[in-house]
């Protein structure tokens, strides 16, 4: 594994508290996910994904933004792997890694309109501030 | 002064790729007693003893050190060697550089410190130690076993062909355990009741043989040849030397709302029942919490319509007390329960069912007389999935962390039968992986798939649910990388298995070491596998761990000969290392008799000559046959009288110094 790759690895893993050695390959994550569906790269493949340290494929999969978060994955685990986990890291190290595009305040009163909850503006920028 | 030889063993790398042993050799060799030491890279081979005893010989050794593994590993075997070369098997000590060095260390410099102070403290300790003679306990020629399954049948049927009498105490009022729940045995496919019946009639018409049954056992005492144990047998609420078992009572009882419990619930049954038709002993039992006479004080119909007036409302709980030289324990297992696994719906679903509940359907002694109908509504099933790892191999906390091993041959087996029987059901097995080995194991797994076809899904099952009267299965398909939705009729659960509850109150009473499963630890996995590391308690069964049938009749009968061999002896040699009361010392308090586990401490009055009076006087007195060298006593003992051969207190201090020095 490259120097960068497996820093990207090793952050995802820290972020996500998740030990992916723990994980004996049943697919029942994959078997319990109500969006297996629309993702690319599905819940246990994610899993064995970072294990192998490919976060760049994982950064740019499907996958990230059709996991619902329900957290059935983690639930029916019985290694107690927790996949969901793994994606919120994923997802986190996308969301944090885009600095070029950061929200600035003065962006705010151009994206304003009466349709746009409030609470909604707050999110992004703290998102997209970090 | 002692002559001590110290053995320094390498034990291959174990020991000296951690700890430098020309170190410890050189360092121990300049204390106090020690006129020889030597290094050798087994100690415990034919090799290292013959040195060990041409050393003895050549230097007069009154006593040796091995630093070597753990005394509980080879202490034995060196006493042997000294015994060999003419000296008292208690002058020898074993520093243990091994588990408690070597293993455990990374660093050579810290571990090799750590060595030559281990080493000294046993050589510390020697020098005050003196010849001991074991004295010798008599062998009280009677076996018990606890449990009545196949384990503990084939234990009992082995120790009494041998010859010698043996007790099976069973909880349940018929013995023959989950195995007579069964329906066929893999990879043969025999029928249980056919292999096992037979078995139990042998076990109870054997004159050396004695069943309780519907009992418990409530207290063990005693050592190895020589346990005394309290067995209540539970009112059975009949007369059983006079009951014919003609079953009539059972006909006539009212009552019908217990669930039986022989078919896992799938049926009911009378009040007063007898478990199943080849039951042994073949006499009903009255469930007082069930029966209306108990309840309301009316009823008795079974009491008017038995013909040999077996009924017996009054009968009480019998205690019995009695004496064994050896102990097996057969207690078996149970299925875990499911309430952790919700996902699967097996508390909402009736046709949601697990592995021993699909035997009872499918055995022609069973609730639908062994055709294959759901439980629901009583049709039969067009497609059934089964579903492996329930709760095995599970750490996230719901389940178990062990593999319970019998589930994958169990469920080859299931689907095997099913497509025999029903060539048109629909099998689907979620697996994650496929466990078989074992004698022809591997080729029964293979035969369901290749020559009845039944489907094989690498994957593990998130979800059951059910819609309008079918089951809808989602899991995944991971070869395929696919989620998949069955819609299934039946689902089967390989559901995990657990020791049976009793086994860590009996574990206590038997002071039997458990694990964190509460399976009965053997005292050498490899070396020992069927002896507990209680002198005089033998292991049988899954309540040492995970077994089929095969493995479990092999473990009994090596469990057998293991009390055979116990039993064949007139005397036991006792261990000499005992308490001993100083008479000149004892107060007469009291404390050491009360604090004893094992009632070996008495008081007697004494005649002592105390500065130049003959007085009366009240001291202690250890019974060295009762007393199992624990110790205890001489921790509470006020006036310092109590004292342990072989573990003086002198001899403690000695060792503290030697590791403080």
């Amino acid at each position: 594994m490259y120097t960068a790759e497996r820093e990207m690895t090793e952050n995802v893993l820290r972020i996500s508290n998740v030990n992916t050695r723990k994980c004996m390959k049943c697919g029942k994550c994959s078997g319990a996910c109500p969006a297996f569906d629309k993702m690319d790269i599905h819940p246990h493949q994610f899993v064995s994904m970072v294990e192998k340290g490919d976060i760049e494929g994982l950064m740019n999969s499907k996958t990230l933004w059709s996991c619902l978060s329900c957290f059935a994955c983690v639930e029916r685990c019985p290694r107690n792997v927790e996949p969901a986990k793994l994606i919120e890291a994923v997802r986190l190290s996308v969301i944090r890694k885009q600095g070029e595009n950061r929200l600035k305040a003065d962006d705010i009163p151009v994206l304003l309109d009466d349709e746009l909850p409030q609470q909604a503006i707050v999110s992004a920028f703290r998102k997209f501030s970090k | 002064m002692q002559k001590i030889g110290v053995f320094v063993c390498w034990c291959g790398s174990n020991i000296a790729a951690t700890v430098d042993v020309k170190a410890v050799v050189d360092a121990v060799s300049h204390e106090p007693g020690v006129v020889y030491a030597t290094d050798y890279q087994y100690m415990c081979s034919e090799g290292g003893q013959s040195q060990i005893r041409q050393a003895i010989k050549d230097f007069g050794l009154t006593g040796i050190v091995v630093c070597s593994c753990s005394p509980r590993m080879h202490e034995s075997t060196f006493r042997k060697t000294a015994i060999s070369a003419g000296l008292n098997p208690y002058m020898v000590e074993i520093a243990n550089i091994r588990e408690q060095c070597s293993w455990i260390h990374k660093d050579r410099e810290d571990a090799t410190e750590k060595a030559i102070i281990l080493a000294r403290t046993a050589v510390a300790k020697l020098n005050l130690n003196r010849p001991l003679t074991p004295g010798e306990s008599p062998v009280v020629k009677r076996a018990l076993v606890i449990g009545g399954g196949i384990a503990g049948i084939q234990s009992a049927l082995d120790i009494a062909e041998a010859g010698y009498e043996v007790d099976i105490v069973e909880k349940s009022p018929t013995i023959g355990g989950k195995m007579a729940q069964l329906d066929k045995t893999f990879p043969t496919l025999d029928c249980a009741a056919c292999i096992l019946t037979p078995k139990m009639v042998d076990a109870a018409s054997n004159e050396n043989i004695n069943l309780y049954t519907y009992s418990e056992v409530e207290d063990v005492s005693g050592f190895v040849g020589n346990f005394t144990v309290k067995i209540r047998k539970k009112a059975r609420s009949i007369n059983a030397d006079i009951c014919s078992g003609c079953g009539v009572c059972t006909e006539k009882c009212p009552s019908r709302k217990a669930k039986d419990e022989f078919n896992m619930g799938l049926s009911n049954r009378g009040a007063i029942y007898i478990p199943f038709a080849q039951a042994i002993p073949n006499v009903p039992v009255i469930d007082r919490e069930q029966c209306i006479k108990f309840k309301t004080g009316k009823c008795g119909l079974c009491e008017m319509n038995c013909p040999a007036g077996a009924i017996d409302f009054k009968q009480q709980d019998e205690l019995v007390e009695r004496q064994y030289g050896a102990i097996i324990v057969a207690t078996g297992f149970k299925p875990i329960s499911l309430e952790n696994f919700d996902e699967f719906s097996y508390s909402q679903c009736p046709d949601v069912i697990t592995s021993l509940e699909l035997e009872r359907i499918m055995n022609a002694a069973g609730p639908t007389k062994g055709k294959l109908l759901r439980p629901s509504d009583n049709t039969p099933p067009r497609t059934m999935v089964f579903v492996q790892c329930v709760g095995s191999r599970d750490t996230s906390g719901c389940g178990k962390t062990y593999c319970s091993k019998i589930c994958c041959m169990y469920t080859a087996k299931h689907a095997m039968l099913i497509k025999e029987k029903y060539p048109d059901i629909d099998v689907h097995v979620f697996y994650i992986d496929v466990r078989t080995p074992g004698k022809n194991f591997d080729e029964f797994y293979r035969r369901a798939v290749e020559e009845y076809g039944v489907n094989y899904i690498k994957g593990m099952v998130g979800k059951v649910a059910e819609r309008n009267g079918k089951l809808l299965v989602q899991g995944s398909d991971l070869l395929a990388d696919d989620q998949i939705i069955i819609e299934a009729d039946m689902v089967v659960l390989a559901t995990a298995i657990e020791p049976d509850e009793s086994a860590r109150n009996l574990a206590t009473m038997l002071t039997a070491s458990i694990d964190t499963n509460d399976f009965f630890t053997e005292a050498h996995p490899k070396l020992r596998p069927v002896e507990s590391p209680t002198a005089g308690v033998y292991l049988s069964g899954v309540c040492q761990g995970p077994k089929d049938i095969p493995e479990t009749v092999a473990q009994a009968s090596a469990a057998a000969a293991k009390v055979i061999g116990l039993l064949a002896k007139d005397k036991l040699r006792s261990n000499p290392c005992v308490a001993s009361s100083n008479e000149m010392l004892c107060n007469g308090c009291s404390t050491c008799e009360n604090v004893c586990p094992y009632g070996a401490i008495s008081y007697v009055s004494k005649e002592i000559r105390s500065a130049g009076k003959m007085e009366v006087r009240r001291v202690a007195e250890v019974n060295e046959a009762i007393c199992q060298g624990c110790g205890a006593c001489t921790v509470v003992c006020p006036s310092g009288a109590m004292d342990l051969k072989g573990f003086t207190n002198k001899q403690i201090m000695a060792e503290v110094d030697a590791i403080c020095r």
